[in-house]
């Protein structure tokens, strides 16, 4: 009996860590399932069942979809540049044989990941500017003054532009880890190949790919994971527009809850953003077992 | 053939140098452009984009401190000081209880802290919104104190967690021979052990809070509560035609976050590779 007590009592370590979560991170999860189905105003505090009439509006909502594409886009070239370029990059890295200029060019790499998104969104807003941005001006000087435009402007270069900016600013932290999990492979497997005769491409291949296989699936998750979640550098550098075309889920969840006070339709937006996450972290969870994490 | 091959791998290296400092100079460019913009004139920013400022003097940068920045560098302090100390102590708190102490349900209760790793912030806005206007703590410091301590629990844990299993069970038995209550181990002897991973997690913690938007955008709207990622949107709205103060708050605001990664460089990747790797 008073082991038991005992026991119990031990859940006092747990409490205030299950507590936060339970009601910041769980209760309104929970939550934003039941306001989804209701039409509400925040302000006068009125809410009226819809059922699910919000995800109808949703499937017939042009912006949403092109927002959802915006992420597909957004995802698939994070993958390219931020997972297998940063591969690439980091076995360069790692292949260079003075270790203060690896730890330097990690160093270097990995300072705009360390800097907030709104500094970078900002410095990029200001780089893309049509008249005093450097792009520009590089551009005329470098005789390409017909390429000069708008960037962030116009609705057909101003989501590339956005993406570039990520890339720019998240390519240093995968790297940094890719180069950690190169770091590991053991020292003598790259030496018995040399022996064999495989060259440095085929050493990349057939060494250095599938020996970080487990990080480069945990990367790419991360990557996903982190591309549906964008808003940051949406939100710093264009708000979504011109014309809603750079406008992604989390942008038109802000939007349509906090500035066109439409909050049970950003509640939907939220579950399809929660549908994603989960089905990505779900895939989390299949690549990480394979390691026996103990619970 | 030996030659060739090796003149090969001289063109090669070449080639690989040069990419690798082409890309530290595209890394670099935007940056240093930055610091030196906020030594310029408007005039002088307007004028030639890649041209030195002609007269280096700090009035940018006492310009923005006074227009708000020192402002939100306070509460951005505050709010990464307090969250900082409430998260690392609470994931410590329950890593030792889900680790060292023998309670019931422990994989559930583990599965429950740890699964809110899995949520996104965005996710549970709009009742966030609702929940922190009910109980009167919208746009104050609060709200993102809590915000970002509940939603950092459960990587915090993560981390702490997976350190302190491969501590050998013999120093909680020698604690316990020695007569030390739970709380003595935990904080005498377990805690000092853990340093490696309290300071990476501490670091971490930084980084996110220093440079966190979303919640720091919806929940704070008054100057006095403003962190600065949300300040410098401000400033910029404010004073967007005095582009070189917006730069000089922009240096002001990226350079603590930068020279810590320097200094803590090695505890940041360690927890990162720890974080992820596991």
């Amino acid at each position: 009996m008073r082991a038991t007590l005992r026991r119990t009592l031990g859940l006092a370590w747990v409490l205030p860590a299950l507590v936060l979560v339970g009601v910041f991170v769980y209760l309104p999860l929970v939550q934003n399932l039941q306001f989804s189905t209701a039409k509400w105003d925040i302000y006068s505090g009125g809410q009226e069942f819809v059922g699910l009439g919000n995800y109808t509006k949703l499937a017939e909502d042009p912006v949403f979809w092109s927002s959802l594409g915006n992420n597909v886009l957004y995802a698939a070239v994070s993958i390219v540049f931020q997972v297998f370029g940063a591969l690439l990059l980091a076995a360069l890295i790692e292949s260079v044989r003075s270790e203060r200029w690896q730890r330097a060019l990690r160093a270097i790499y990995f300072i705009p990941s360390a800097i907030s998104l709104t500094v970078a969104g900002l410095l990029f807003y200001f780089l893309y500017e049509p008249n005093l941005g450097p792009l520009n001006h590089a551009l005329r000087a470098a005789g390409l003054g017909e390429l000069a435009q708008a960037w962030l402007g116009q609705e057909s270069t101003a989501m590339s532009a956005i993406i570039a900016m990520s890339q720019w600013q998240g390519f240093g932290y995968s790297t940094l880890l890719f180069a950690v999990a190169i770091q590991r492979i053991p020292g003598e497997i790259y030496g018995a190949a040399a022996i064999d005769g495989v060259g440095p491409v085929g050493r990349f291949f057939h060494v250095t790919v599938p020996l970080v296989r487990e990080m480069t699936g945990l990367m790419a998750i991360v990557t996903l994971s982190g591309a549906f979640q964008v808003f940051n550098e949406v939100m710093v550098m264009t708000a979504g527009g011109p014309n809603n075309s750079t406008q992604v889920l989390g942008t038109w969840l802000y939007r349509s809850g906090f500035v066109r006070n439409n909050f049970g339709y950003a509640a939907a937006i939220a579950t399809v953003l929660f549908a994603i996450t989960l089905a990505v972290a779900v895939a989390q969870l299949w690549v990480t077992r394979r390691r026996r994490v103990e619970w | 053939m030996v030659t060739r091959l090796s003149f090969l791998g001289v063109i090669a290296r070449v080639f690989m140098w040069a990419f690798l400092l082409a890309l530290a100079v595209v890394v670099l460019y935007p940056l240093l452009w930055m610091t030196l913009n906020g030594f310029k004139t408007n005039a002088e920013l307007f004028g030639d984009p890649f041209a030195l400022p002609l007269d280096w003097s700090f009035d940018n940068y006492a310009k923005a401190w006074n227009r708000g920045v020192s402002g939100y560098l306070g509460t951005s302090v505050l709010v990464t000081l307090t969250s900082t100390v409430a998260t690392v102590f609470i994931s410590a708190w329950a890593a030792y209880g889900l680790t060292r102490v023998d309670i019931p349900l422990n994989r559930t209760l583990t599965a429950a802290v740890l699964g809110g790793l899995m949520l996104a912030p965005t996710v549970a806005l709009v009742p966030l919104v609702r929940l922190f206007q009910s109980l009167g703590l919208y746009n104050t410091f609060w709200a993102l104190l809590i915000l970002y301590t509940a939603f950092r629990i459960p990587f915090t844990t993560f981390l702490i967690r997976a350190y302190m299993i491969d501590l050998p069970r013999e120093v909680d038995e020698a604690a316990e021979m020695d007569g030390a209550g739970r709380w003595t181990a935990f904080w005498r002897i377990i805690l000092p052990m853990c340093k490696p991973i309290l300071t990476s997690t501490v670091l971490l913690h930084i980084l996110f809070t220093w440079n966190e938007y979303l919640f720091a955008m919806i929940f704070t709207s008054g100057s006095g509560v403003q962190t600065l990622p949300v300040g410098l949107t401000s400033l910029m709205s404010k004073h967007g035609t005095d582009y070189p103060v917006v730069f000089a708050g922009m240096v002001i605001a990226a350079l603590p976050v930068v020279l810590l990664f320097f200094l803590g460089q090695r505890y940041i990747v360690k927890g990162l590779a720890d974080g992820i790797g596991k």
